[in-house]
């Protein structure tokens, strides 16, 4: 019997700086390949840039922000920014932008502000699923 | 109760993988991303606990990806494994829990 594992992720470092959101990529990939769902993804602390739809990297190199997107649009993943660490560091959707009176917007669409109760949330599967937090720079 | 460790920092740069071994059990596994990779080289900083972990049971593994990237293949300790991604996911659901050192 194929057991079908549950997965959530939380994302704790900036794309760019290092190399822990690439390999969390990689990881959810994997994941997926394998046949095994992901539930929910976390961006904690720095992570959160990784939900910027200002990052714009050169052609030949991965658009970070932007393969998030896709994958949740394609496997149907919760992406969930946590709404402390983002307000913080100047990630914003429409509705905080107009709250805190800023010029503009820049979450990705198919992220989600939300606090850590969400975290806690993806917790509750923690007997049929796998908990992974990917690390940050040090 | 087996853990997977999952260990991302060089231990020539930090004490995070030192901590992790310190804790380790004959149960658990540890698996060496990123920079960590370097933990697995024969002339590691810990290559001596790695080998005295893997003799009682502690089962080490290295990713393929990473271990490539850095040109290290052929410098390794025996007791560690190289893996993917895959296996990666699979050791993720083998064990019972798992802790990221960062």
């Amino acid at each position: 019997m194929v057991m079908i594992m549950l997965f959530s992720l939380v994302i704790l470092s900036a794309p760019y700086s290092n190399q822990s959101s690439m390999s969390a990529f990689e990881f959810a990939k994997a994941v997926l390949d394998e046949g095994h769902k992901i539930h929910r993804i976390f961006f904690y602390s720095d992570g959160i840039h990784n939900a910027t739809s200002l990052s714009a990297p050169p052609k030949d190199e991965i658009n970070l922000p932007q393969e998030w997107q896709q994958l949740s649009e394609k496997e149907n993943i919760d992406l969930v920014v946590c709404i402390a660490a983002a307000l913080r560091r100047g990630v914003l959707n429409t509705e905080e932008a107009i709250r805190y009176e800023k010029s503009s917007a820049n979450l990705l669409d198919k992220f989600e502000i939300s606090g850590l109760g969400q975290l806690l949330e993806g917790r509750k599967y923690l007997l049929s699923c796998r908990f992974i937090n990917t690390a940050r720079a040090g | 109760m087996s853990i997977l460790h999952i260990v991302n920092k060089s231990p020539f740069q930090d004490s995070t993988m030192n901590s992790c071994l310190a804790i380790c059990s004959n149960q658990d596994s540890v698996i060496l991303i990123e920079d960590g990779v370097f933990g697995a080289l024969l002339t590691s900083p810990v290559a001596s606990d790695i080998k005295k972990l893997s003799a009682r049971g502690t089962r080490f593994y290295a990713l393929t990806n990473d271990v490539v990237a850095r040109g290290l293949t052929e410098k390794l300790l025996p007791d560690v494994n190289l893996v993917s991604y895959q296996d990666f996911v699979s050791l993720s659901i083998e064990c019972k829990q798992i802790q990221s050192w960062y």
